[in-house]
């Protein structure tokens, strides 16, 4: 790929909050190409969550540079554009489902977009149907479980057609189907995506290259197929089964 | 758990006649009828306010069971008012029970408040609750209230059950570490401390959230999917409820009922 498939360019990156000596990000430099599907992983405190929100504009770097999409972004205006093709999946659905109702809530980014309330009506009805939430339309948002959650703050991000997708530990605390169902809808997206997690095996299932982040500072690790040869948890459980890349004995 | 009985399956989503009328339709019925009835002194008066918004209940076909819950939590007030206006509103003695003074007026007055807070929240019950906080919140926006009262509604809405979860968490982090509530310093310092961390768990989350909307563009203006419509059912109700505070006001300046004057 050449430098101008370039979507993301971080470059020495710094973040430190105002009351804490330590950099959260210390002179981070990080690449993303049109199409690549990147994982981010690292213990917790380490910056991962960070750096997402640095990307989407939510908290101002200390120093360095960004380019997303070729054009330096420094200023709040500048994160309006980007906002609009790069969607942010946040960790507790809680956080990302405000309004009362699902249909509500999936509607929310495209009447912001300026589309009509009928077309942001059926652009959010035609999102839910494509992850199988149809008849979720007039669901309240708080009773949902928590993959039902999950699945509809993705519709929530994948209505407004983003070109990036950055998703902040998607399966955490998801039981083994809402984690198939969420990898399901993740490998059917042909969109750029950066996908922050503590397990490997999602990240093997879900992303073509991994980068760990230790000290505020990433570091490339390499090819995921490489990185991981088997899946360690299945739906199987302790019965005798195939591994997609070999046999249990 | 917090719940919202009136407003569930069981009642927004049924069928009578008041669920089907258009939402705007019952707000500012129930707003100009709640002002009417709290302007309301006389008894005539009074007493039709409380058989109209029974005659809502009836409409709203509403499950007796919660209405009664609900009554009772507005009744424990109003009973106090009983217990306090005839022993201290000053005038002229009824009778005397041991040291014990009962005013006439203290009794009128008891009667008035309950007979006003009855009427009013059966006709709440009536017309606001039997459609959902959403539609409410729609019709408001359709009826040019504020657009921020009606998202701090709707996010109120929205939160308090993720702030009442929250909550239940701290207190189960107290009660598994042998958490008994005394009348003692040690459990108001805990519930002080479980205050203050819901607080600032719900300002977190309130930054949290703000930041999800920002992502999703949004810059400061809200956005309505809803549309209504009047039906000639709308209309006909409208109609009634302006005859019935009619009637009401009527009741209240003439004195067609001597017997009340």
């Amino acid at each position: 790929m050449d430098g101008n498939n370039i979507i993301l360019e971080m470059k020495d990156v710094c973040f430190s909050y105002t009351d804490r000596q330590r950099k959260v990000l210390d002179h981070v430099s990080f690449k993303l190409k049109k199409g690549e599907k990147t994982g981010l992983i690292g213990t917790n405190g380490s910056g991962k969550t960070t750096l997402l929100h640095i990307i989407m504009g939510l908290v101002p770097i200390s120093s360095g540079n960004m380019r997303i999409f070729g054009k330096p972004v420094k200023s709040g205006k500048d994160f309006d554009a980007v906002r609009q093709k790069i969607g942010l999946l946040f960790q507790n659905a809680d956080d990302q489902l405000f309004s009362p109702t699902v249909l509500e809530d999936v509607a929310f980014g495209p009447l912001n977009l300026g589309k009509t309330p009928r077309q942001a009506r059926e652009m959010a009805e035609k999102t839910l149907a494509e992850l199988n939430l149809k008849g979720f339309e007039n669901r309240v948002t708080h009773k949902l479980s928590g993959g039902e959650k999950k699945l509809v703050s993705l519709a929530t991000v994948l209505v407004m057609s983003p070109e990036v997708l950055l998703l902040d530990e998607p399966t955490t605390g998801l039981d083994e189907s809402a984690r198939e169902r969420i990898i399901a809808v993740l490998n059917k997206l042909d969109i750029s995506c950066v996908i922050v997690s503590h397990e490997y095996d999602f990240l093997a299932r879900t992303t073509r290259f991994i980068y760990s982040m230790k000290d505020g500072r990433t570091e490339y690790n390499g090819d995921s197929a490489a990185l991981h040869t088997h899946y360690h948890s299945h739906t199987a459980g302790k019965l005798p089964h195939v591994h997609e890349m070999g046999r249990l004995g | 758990m917090i719940g919202e009985p009136f407003s569930d399956k069981k009642s927004s989503a049924g069928t009578s006649l008041l669920h089907r009328t258009d939402p705007r339709i019952k707000i500012i019925f129930l707003t100009l009828y709640s002002f009417a009835v709290a302007m309301l002194s006389r008894f005539p008066s009074l007493i039709a306010a409380l058989f109209v918004s029974l005659a809502l209940i009836f409409l709203a076909r509403t499950n007796l069971r919660d209405l009664a819950a609900r009554l009772f939590v507005v009744n424990v007030p109003v009973f106090f008012f009983w217990l306090l206006l005839p022993l201290t509103f000053e005038a002229e003695p009824l009778f005397c029970a041991g040291p014990f003074t009962v005013s006439g007026p203290g009794i009128v007055y008891a009667a008035r408040i309950t007979l006003k807070s009855n009427a009013i929240l059966l006709a709440f019950i009536a017309l606001a609750a039997t459609s959902s906080v959403v539609t409410l919140g729609h019709a408001m926006n359709r009826l040019h209230v504020p657009e921020k009262i009606i998202h701090l509604l709707l996010l109120t809405y929205r939160y308090v059950f993720v702030i009442e979860q929250e909550y239940r968490k701290l207190r189960i982090a107290a009660k598994v570490r042998c958490f008994r509530p005394k009348t003692d310093m040690h459990t108001y310092r805990t519930y002080s401390y479980l205050l203050g961390m819901l607080f600032v768990r719900a300002a977190a989350r309130a930054e949290r959230v703000h930041h999800a909307m920002l992502c999703r563009g949004f810059k400061g203006k809200f956005y309505c999917l809803s549309e209504f419509s009047l039906t000639r059912a709308d209309i006909t109700g409208a109609l009634l409820m302006t005859g019935a505070m009619i009637v009401l006001e009527i009741l209240e300046w003439t004195e067609i009922i001597l017997f009340w004057k």
